[in-house]
């Protein structure tokens, strides 16, 4: 569901834009939450993540801000980046999101 | 609280399942003592030693611990590591706030944000980040974290946050009674899967019980006994006795089909209370799902859209793998009130606009569940069980409604499929004129039924022992409504606390039932109770 990566205004500021179904019935719990922000915060962007389209973007490398987002089963989440490797970022998060968090 | 000769009798919510025998102590938490401040420079510098501190010791505990417990001390780990969070803290202490008054500020003002709102896991994170708050505390005060030896082995705390859930020794305590706390907590989860009895919701527990004294934690009906009886002793004993015994007898049949000792067949089935408490039952223990309230999609006082309701209903039946899925619609009123959509002031509310009689009433919310639940009925055996139902015309205005919302799925095209169409019989109306009704199956509610049989109120304390589930008039109207069914040629089961009670079981199967929807937790035990029958 990844979405072609936006068009950058700044050439030096990629920046990158996805969305992803939550999968998992009981929604972004901690244990997704802990995964997430460890995966973006891999990455050198500036990562952003809101629960469905009127939702406010949070910073994806704070576990306590993705939790506070209460996002539900079936929400969707929006991914988005900016600056090195923004695509990247962009896409191993809607990736893992994709994956239902590597769920057993 | 009731008292009988010194006996005390605290009523609570169980959490965990168990029946200890032993000695209640109290654990009461230190009291904060105030540290001499330094300069902000200096605070800043205890400030990141001490989170650098409680993140060693909660690696270090997490490794002592199965994976279920390390990845619930993960969040914390990671709260630990968040900037965003962080940042605030170290601002306070740039401005002259001594590191413990700003930590605490900050992380105090989160657990109001997760404290509030409706979501039970949502609000069960606060207790995280109050684990976490008095972690740091604890290090910026120079304290390690206490170890607790207490003299007896039933704990009675104002609440247990998961560190120092894990960090008891179980082996020494056996059980927990708290003030707060909820069955769908960290520590719930903890103590389920560990076999903890634990019991929550015992609001003055703490204060009741002033020094450690000989207790029951029944946490098979959620109680605490403080200073039990002889009496009392001598019935715990009998049922320690059986549980033991049942329990290793049940936990080798609950992954096996329900039969009795003739090998006639029970189809054993599972509530679903709340969809989340799925994740830890393995579907191939049941035969399905043979009640879903639909209230707790209900629960923060809006309606959800009917996609978020569809989608819930869809997660239903994709975990029942082909196997049915009863789904009732919305049961508001009674003892559980919704605002905006129950009647207030009633004088009797149980006697009132409650289940289907409020459905009726708006039908919008009625139609919009429907039209969510026939969507969802495309995937698998989606069932619709409708409360409360007292004469055939209400029925009949159900699939009145289901018809017009089929028509217009058809009409836009939109996958869905015609469900079945159930009712609850729990009101005694109903249970004596069962074949007046035309239904595609029947689900005794027997909670209700009891209630309106012996007309004893469920939620009127002073009359629990007359609404006994024995009452041979009970028994009699579930074995009508058994026998209707078979007439008629529809199915039936039954779906209230009875058959979750294995002593009830017996009862049951002499009224011809051989469908049973238990609670999750119960499903051995109540195979068990099937296969000593006949």
């Amino acid at each position: 569901m990844t979405d072609a990566p936006a068009e950058s205004a700044d050439p030096n500021q990629p920046a990158a834009s996805g969305q992803a179904k939550i999968l998992d019935p009981t929604g972004l719990h901690a244990r997704p939450a802990v995964k997430l922000t460890k995966l973006a915060k891999t990455h050198e962007a500036t990562v952003e993540i809101r629960a469905g389209e009127e939702g406010k973007w949070v910073n994806a490398k704070s576990p306590n801000a993705v939790m506070k987002l209460k996002a539900g089963s079936g929400e969707i989440l929006f991914v988005r980046a900016e600056g090195a490797q923004a695509s990247e970022a962009v896409n191993a998060l809607v990736a893992l999101i994709e994956r239902d968090f590597d769920a057993e | 609280m009731t008292e009988t000769s010194g006996e005390r009798i605290l009523e609570g919510v169980c959490a965990a399942d168990g029946l200890v025998v032993g000695r209640a102590v109290p654990l009461v938490s230190s009291a904060h003592v105030h540290r001499a401040a330094g300069s902000p420079g200096e605070e800043r510098g205890v400030l990141v030693q001490a989170i650098a501190h409680a993140s060693e010791q909660l690696d270090k505990l997490a490794q002592s611990q199965d994976e279920m417990g390390a990845e619930i001390l993960e969040f914390q780990t990671a709260l630990l590591e968040d900037e965003d969070l962080l940042a605030p803290v170290y601002a306070a202490v740039e401005t002259g706030l001594p590191a413990d008054q700003a930590w605490m500020r900050v992380i105090d003002g989160e657990i109001v944000e997760y404290r509030e709102g409706e979501d039970d896991y949502f609000r069960a994170r606060a207790d995280d980040l109050l684990d976490l708050r008095d972690r740091v505390l604890s290090v910026l005060q120079g304290k390690e974290p206490a170890r607790i030896e207490l003299d007896g082995d039933i704990i009675v705390a104002r609440d247990l946050t998961p560190s120092r859930f894990l960090e008891l020794d179980w082996s020494v305590y056996r059980g927990a009674a708290l003030c707060g706390g909820s069955p769908t907590s960290h520590v719930a989860i903890l103590a389920r899967a560990r076999g903890i009895p634990l019991v929550v919701g015992l609001e003055d527990a703490l204060e009741t019980l002033q020094e450690a004294c000989p207790a029951v934690l029944d946490a098979e009906s959620g109680r605490l006994i403080l200073g039990p009886t002889p009496g009392t002793l001598e019935e715990i004993a009998g049922r320690l006795h059986a549980r033991k015994a049942d329990d290793a007898a049940a936990r080798s049949l609950i992954g096996e089909a329900a039969a009795t000792a003739r090998g006639e067949h029970v189809e054993i089935l599972i509530n679903a209370d709340d969809p989340r408490v799925l994740a830890e039952v393995p579907v191939a223990q049941c035969d399905g799902i043979g009640l879903t309230r639909t209230e707790f999609l209900f629960s923060d006082g809006m309606l959800p859209d009917a996609q978020k309701q569809y989608e819930v209903y869809r997660d239903l039946v994709t975990w029942a793998e082909g196997r049915p899925v009863i789904i009732r619609t919305l049961d508001a009123g009674g003892d559980k009130p919704i605002p905006g959509v129950t009647v207030d002031d009633e004088s009797n509310p149980f006697l009132g606009l409650r289940g289907v009689r409020l459905s009726l009433i708006t039908p919008e919310v009625l139609k919009q569940q429907l039209r969510a639940l026939a969507r969802a009925a495309a995937l698998g055996p989606l069932k619709i069980m409708i409360p409360m139902v007292t004469v055939p015309e209400e029925v009949d205005a159900v699939r009145a409604l289901l018809n017009a919302v089929l028509s217009e799925l058809a009409a836009e095209g939109v996958a869905h499929a015609r469900p079945q169409i159930g009712m609850m019989v729990e009101v005694p109306a109903a249970a004596l004129t069962a074949e007046r009704f035309k239904v595609d199956f029947f689900s005794i509610g027997s909670n209700d039924l009891i209630q309106y049989t012996t007309a004893c109120a469920r939620d009127n304390p002073a009359v629990t022992r007359l609404a006994n589930p024995k009452n041979p008039a009970v028994l009699e109207l579930i074995r009508r409504t058994v026998e209707a069914a078979a007439r008629m040629g529809v199915e039936v089961s039954l779906c209230g606390d009875m058959a979750s009670d294995p002593e009830r079981i017996p009862d049951l199967l002499d009224c011809g039932l051989r469908r049973l929807s238990v609670a999750p937790a119960q499903v051995g035990r109540v195979k068990l109770a099937v296969r000593r029958y006949g």
